[in-house]
């Protein structure tokens, strides 16, 4: 096993290097000027280059790419073009945004997806079946932007439960009494499309194992459902573990239209910033980051899921 | 005799009225305010993010020697006094500035502001070999103050600052210039990054707290050397909430209390719910800036002229539910700088289909353009329906317009390039529509007609080029009485409408929305807005 997880980790290395190349790359195809970060619109040529030189944009590309490189290998990120400030910081920041976002939304989602596929599962072909799909497909097709925008208008602007905006006050836990009313719309907002896509796989998994003989054998010796229910539930946590996983990544990207909407002051919201900026340096700190959680996250699933389903032990 | 109990009770039924009236004595007032920004802008003395940054973290946490008047609403403002007391040219030459610096008066640091402190932060933002030298600060002053050659210190209250040619426009400059604290910048370890959490200016406001991204808290300056301009809130928190219609909600919501431009979509929302939208004339236009080059199809004036009068301006003000004003010329109609053209700007499909025909095109027989806009971000929210709508009216009168779609950086670039670039010319573009900002002499009028300031030179996007303007422009920079200079602006802007120099659509009327919790908040007739005004 020790070994298993050191090839993964090996493995996140030339996928870090990749995105981070492909980013920096992608920003410098793109139309535009990195300078857009801090120059006025109107910055006479002089004032251009001095700044090129200043930031050393003026240098050929693979001689900037090195030395951010060198620099991020050494774990320092280099700082902000717009801002000046520690790419390290105002990534870590955000992070620990999204992460409770992320966090509060994947565990609605995921109860959500495992309750409602589970249920259509056994229900397979019935109307409570056609409901459930019904919910996983608006789930996954219902454009965010809309719903957290409607739900703004419900819980927050018609009810007054909720607040429309932001991550609520400096400092206290994500979850105490202060917070959690914020966290609250966004969550439930990013929670669908995962709810959707695992009520779809929990769904489809639970068919598959009721038609299987094992389940047949397990009745033909008595057993009750609730039983039954175990083992099927056992079967089916790998499929579901790697899904969830993988949806916990993507949610862990931070979506750019819930965080706008919500003003909710995560990844997705500064990728947005640095983007539309071009800073370079952001950008790329904030993307290098991300993958590496992303490649963390399905070394977790991947450990995980031996020791929930024995058979993948031995292969 | 009374028992304790009784002798106490008339003294606790007090108690709450007590208490009451203490904490109405000793309660902070607070005004949140949703900004449309991404992020708070620079702390650290010159502001980034634009001109309407700088009412948020320029002229409240720093002064410039001289200001802009921005506590009325009702008439434009004016200079007026800032860290210098008294300005003029060298009476022998007109190049050399003397400034009086005012007295008395301390940053935020308890630092004494004097001489010094104004060459310390000439050479942080014009010497690249200072070591308070700033890159960033540098890149946001450097293109508004472009006349500065050198300046010194005449003694402890008295500077000298050299243009590099009569420039009597210059005091225009100066209120883009803020002054900070040398000491504040040597506490914290020569760090510009450290002293953006706790800058040190003279302004009317402190910075208390800054979260990047998520808030920026503002404290009144209790101590603040113009007795008049005492803020009136004792806190503001800036909150950046860049989408409009999350202001909105916020607003509604009551998590802040006013908020810039609100969506037009929700202003009759906000009205009925009791929040009050104020605008007011602002310097900005959003035209089409069209290339008069030779092979443009913009170089005869009839079609100029007939695509100025294509327009119903007032529908697309109706589009933008009133958060905009019909323009007839670069600078509003109430601007000193209007004067009097003799081409009026407005909606009249006739003389525009006549002066099409008499320039040899019809909608049948389209003069093809093709013009170069973002895709937003220039200055009005509805800038693509805006486009479109513009683009049905030219049609209506023969014009047919090719859209070049590109992201506003990008438009930058064409802008910077100017008609002529490669980077236009390789793909035909004639027009470009940009927002500009119009609040001074240089800024909105002179530098697009300056034959000088012919792209790449400058922003002369189109390359007009007129002798008379030429001189108009050359006497200008000698002439330092200002209502002569008002005059001599007026002159010019007048052609550049008799010339129909650009597609003038609307202006701008910088809209806020309040709640009614805001007693007070005066909205000058600038991007520069002062927050002190704020009352709750």
């Amino acid at each position: 096993m020790f070994a298993y997880i050191i090839k993964r980790l090996l493995y996140a290395v030339p996928i870090a290097l990749a995105v981070t190349l492909v980013a920096f790359l992608l920003v410098h195809i793109a139309p535009g000027d990195a300078l857009n970060a801090i120059a006025p619109a109107d910055a006479p040529a002089e004032t251009i280059a001095a700044l090129k030189a200043a930031y050393g944009l003026d240098r050929p590309l693979p001689v900037q790419y090195g030395l951010w490189l060198g620099r991020a290998l050494q774990g320092d990120l280099g700082a902000s073009i717009a801002s000046g400030r520690s790419v390290t910081s105002e990534v870590m920041a955000a992070v620990g945004n999204t992460l409770s976002l992320a966090g509060v939304a994947a565990v609605i989602g995921v109860l959500a997806g495992c309750v409602l596929g589970g249920i259509a599962g056994y229900r397979h072909g019935g109307w409570v079946d056609r409901i459930a799909t019904f919910i996983s497909v608006i789930g996954v097709s219902v454009p965010h932007y809309w719903l957290g925008l409607v739900l703004t208008i419900v819980f927050s602007i018609t009810l007054g439960w909720l607040p429309a905006m932001g991550a609520g006050p400096e400092g206290g836990w994500f979850l105490d009494g202060a917070h959690l009313p914020y966290i609250v719309l966004p969550a439930l907002t990013m929670a669908v499309v995962p709810m959707g896509i695992l009520t779809r796989t929990v769904r489809a998994v639970v068919v598959d194992i009721l038609a299987q003989d094992f389940v047949q054998a397990l009745r033909a010796k008595g057993l009750g459902n609730r039983r039954i229910f175990r083992h099927v539930a056992k079967n089916a946590a790998p499929t579901v573990l790697a899904v969830a996983g993988l949806q916990l990544g993507y949610l862990m990207g931070g979506s750019i239209l819930i965080e706008t909407v919500f003003a909710w002051p995560g990844t997705g919201f500064l990728l947005n910033t640095a983007i539309f900026q071009r800073d370079l340096p952001l950008l790329q700190g904030t993307l290098l980051v991300l993958c590496l959680f992303f490649v963390l996250l399905n070394l977790l699933v991947d450990i995980a899921q031996p020791f929930i389903d024995p058979r993948m032990r031995r292969t | 005799m009374l028992s304790l109990r009784k002798r106490l009770l008339p003294w606790l039924a007090l108690a709450p009225i007590a208490l009451a009236a203490s904490t109405g004595a000793w309660a902070e007032t607070v005004a949140r305010y949703g900004i449309s920004m991404a992020d708070i802008p620079l702390t650290t003395g010159q502001p980034d993010r634009g001109a309407g940054a700088y009412q948020f973290t320029g002229h409240t946490l720093y002064d410039p020697l001289i200001a802009w008047e921005s506590n009325i609403g009702d008439r434009p403002g004016k200079l007026i006094a800032g860290l210098a007391t008294e300005w003029k040219p060298d009476a022998k030459d007109p190049k050399k500035w003397l400034f009086t610096l005012r007295q008395g008066v301390k940053f935020h640091d308890g630092s004494a502001f004097d001489a010094d402190a104004v060459i310390w932060n000439l050479e942080k933002v014009l010497n690249e070999k200072a070591p308070q030298f700033d890159a960033k600060q540098s890149a946001q002053v450097r293109p508004r103050i472009p006349s500065i050659a050198s300046y010194r210190k005449v003694n402890a209250t008295t500077v000298e600052i050299t243009t590099k040619e009569p420039d009597a426009l210059f005091p225009y400059q100066l209120p883009w210039f803020l002054i900070g604290s040398p000491a504040q910048w040597e506490k914290m370890g020569k760090d510009w990054n450290k002293v953006a959490s706790q800058p040190s200016g003279t302004g009317p406001f402190k910075l208390d707290k800054l979260v990047p991204r998520e808030r920026a808290e503002l404290v009144r300056n209790a101590d603040y050397w113009d007795k008049a301009r005492v803020a009136k809130t004792d806190r503001i928190v800036l909150l950046p909430i860049p989408d409009a219609v999350t202001r909105g909600n916020a607003l509604l919501n009551g998590q802040v209390d006013i908020i810039e431009t609100p969506a037009p979509d929700m202003v009759p929302q906000l009205q009925a719910g009791g929040f009050k939208i104020v605008k007011n004339v602002t310097p900005h236009v959003w035209p089409y800036h069209f290339s008069t080059y030779p092979g443009s199809p913009w170089t005869d004036i009839r079609v100029r002229k007939a695509a100025n009068l294509a327009v119903d301006r007032s529908a697309i003000v109706q589009l933008l539910n009133g958060l905009g004003q019909p323009a007839k010329g670069q600078v509003d109609a109430t601007s000193p700088w209007f004067g009097k053209p003799s081409f009026d700007i407005k909606y009249d499909l006739k003389t525009a289909k006549a002066l099409m025909a008499e320039a040899g095109y019809s909608p049948q027989k389209p003069l093809k353009a093709k013009v170069i806009i973002a895709q937003g971000g220039t200055g009005q929210m509805l800038s693509l329906p805006m486009n479109e709508f513009v683009q049905q009216s030219l049609a209506e009168v023969g014009i047919q317009v090719e859209f070049e779609v590109v992201e506003l950086e990008n438009l930058y670039l064409h802008w910077r390039s100017g008609a002529k670039g490669d980077i236009n010319a390789s793909k035909g573009i004639t027009a470009i529509n940009l927002g500009y900002v119009t609040a001074d002499p240089f800024y909105g009028i002179t530098r697009f007609v300056n034959s000088k300031y012919v792209a790449p030179n400058g922003v002369n996007w189109g390359g007009y080029a007129d002798k008379e303007v030429d001189a108009k422009i050359e006497q200008l920079s000698t002439t330092f009485d200002v209502p002569t200079q008002n005059k001599l602006l007026a002159d010019i802007h007048q052609k550049m409408v008799d010339d129909a120099l650009m597609l003038w659509v609307v202006h701008d009327v910088n809209p806020h929305a309040i709640s009614p919790k805001v007693k007070e908040f005066i909205q000058a007739q600038h991007w520069f807005q002062d927050l002190t005004t704020i009352r709750m």
